[in-house]
């Protein structure tokens, strides 16, 4: 039977490949976001899982409404990406120096 | 072992080597289609999970919007993938370490004792009222300010990603609003007194 922690840990190794995603492409700001998404994708399963186990449907709400600040943020972050690539011809995260921080 | 479970099994197996193949993919153009495959698999686990509402929109917002929007990006830049390969492993070891950590404290905490099958049974399925009513029903009646609030989100990120992306070419024929709105009158328009004429 399909319990609440075998979902929990799915998503949980879901997460921890997309920090592993955030290590290994540190460079590569499309493959960043990418990572990011997988993230909230897993923290959404944790949601739904637990919506579904305790039979409250408020938890699927709050997986629509990070649906849609996700959806916002990709958007400003692919716009950023674009602007970016324009002014510098590059996406290195190394070429992003300016402020010297 | 239900069909259920099987189903799970399955489902997570394919998304984990989906998005374990994103974070690894060579070229970004394969990394966004296998995050694609990713999505579709969770979706898929939460159609088990009796969400099903939102299993479809996460296909259709993410799979036919965001997707989209990822591999018109990716199309569009010219990059250099070699020099964003390089030192790609040098990090693995470190990050493999963190993830082997974070995997085993969370599965630690969320073991069968508090979350497993005894502690949380399967909750037995409201019969006569779908997924999405219920939802719907919750949606406009105790969220309906997060809703609006959402609308506006949506609102400002695309305007942000319009301005964020607009330019302007020199030789643009276009007019400018401004120019046109501050046009007085007496700029365009002359009053010529003139003496009658009668022709009988």
């Amino acid at each position: 039977m399909l319990s609440l922690s075998h979902v929990l840990t799915l998503s949980a190794i879901l997460f921890a490949v997309s920090v592993v995603g955030i290590f290994l492409n540190r460079k590569n700001l499309i493959i960043l976001l990418m990572a990011i998404e997988l993230m909230l994708l897993s923290v959404n399963m944790n949601f739904v899982a637990f919506s579904h186990f305790l039979g409250d449907r408020s938890g699927q709400l709050f997986v629509f409404f990070i649906l849609t600040v996700a959806a916002a943020e990709s958007a400003i972050g692919l716009a950023i990406l674009v602007a970016l690539f324009r002014n510098l011809r590059s996406i290195h995260v190394d070429d992003l120096d300016h402020l010297k921080g | 072992m239900d069909f259920t479970y099987i189903l799970f099994l399955l489902f997570g197996t394919i998304m984990t080597i989906a998005s374990i193949c994103v974070i690894t993919a060579r070229n970004p153009v394969y990394a966004a289609l296998f995050l694609v495959l990713a999505f579709f698999n969770a979706s898929g686990i939460w159609m088990l999970l009796h969400a099903e509402f939102l299993a479809i929109a996460l296909v259709l917002v993410y799979v036919g919007a965001v997707m989209v929007l990822f591999l018109f990006v990716v199309m569009m830049l010219d990059i250099n993938i070699d020099r964003l390969r390089q030192g790609f492993w040098s990090y693995l070891p470190l990050g493999l370490a963190v993830a082997a950590i974070m995997v085993f404290e969370m599965a630690a905490v969320v073991s069968g004792k508090y979350f497993g099958l005894e502690a949380m049974p399967q909750p037995e399925t409201a019969a006569g009222i779908s997924n999405t009513k219920s939802l719907a029903w919750l949606l406009f009646t105790d969220y309906v300010y997060p809703f609006e609030i959402a609308s506006f989100v949506l609102l400002v990120a695309m305007l942000a990603a319009v301005v964020l992306t607009l330019r302007h070419r020199k030789g643009n024929k276009a007019l400018d609003p401004k120019v046109q709105i501050e046009v007085k009158r007496e700029d365009r328009v002359r009053v010529v007194t003139m003496a009658n004429e009668r022709h009988d």
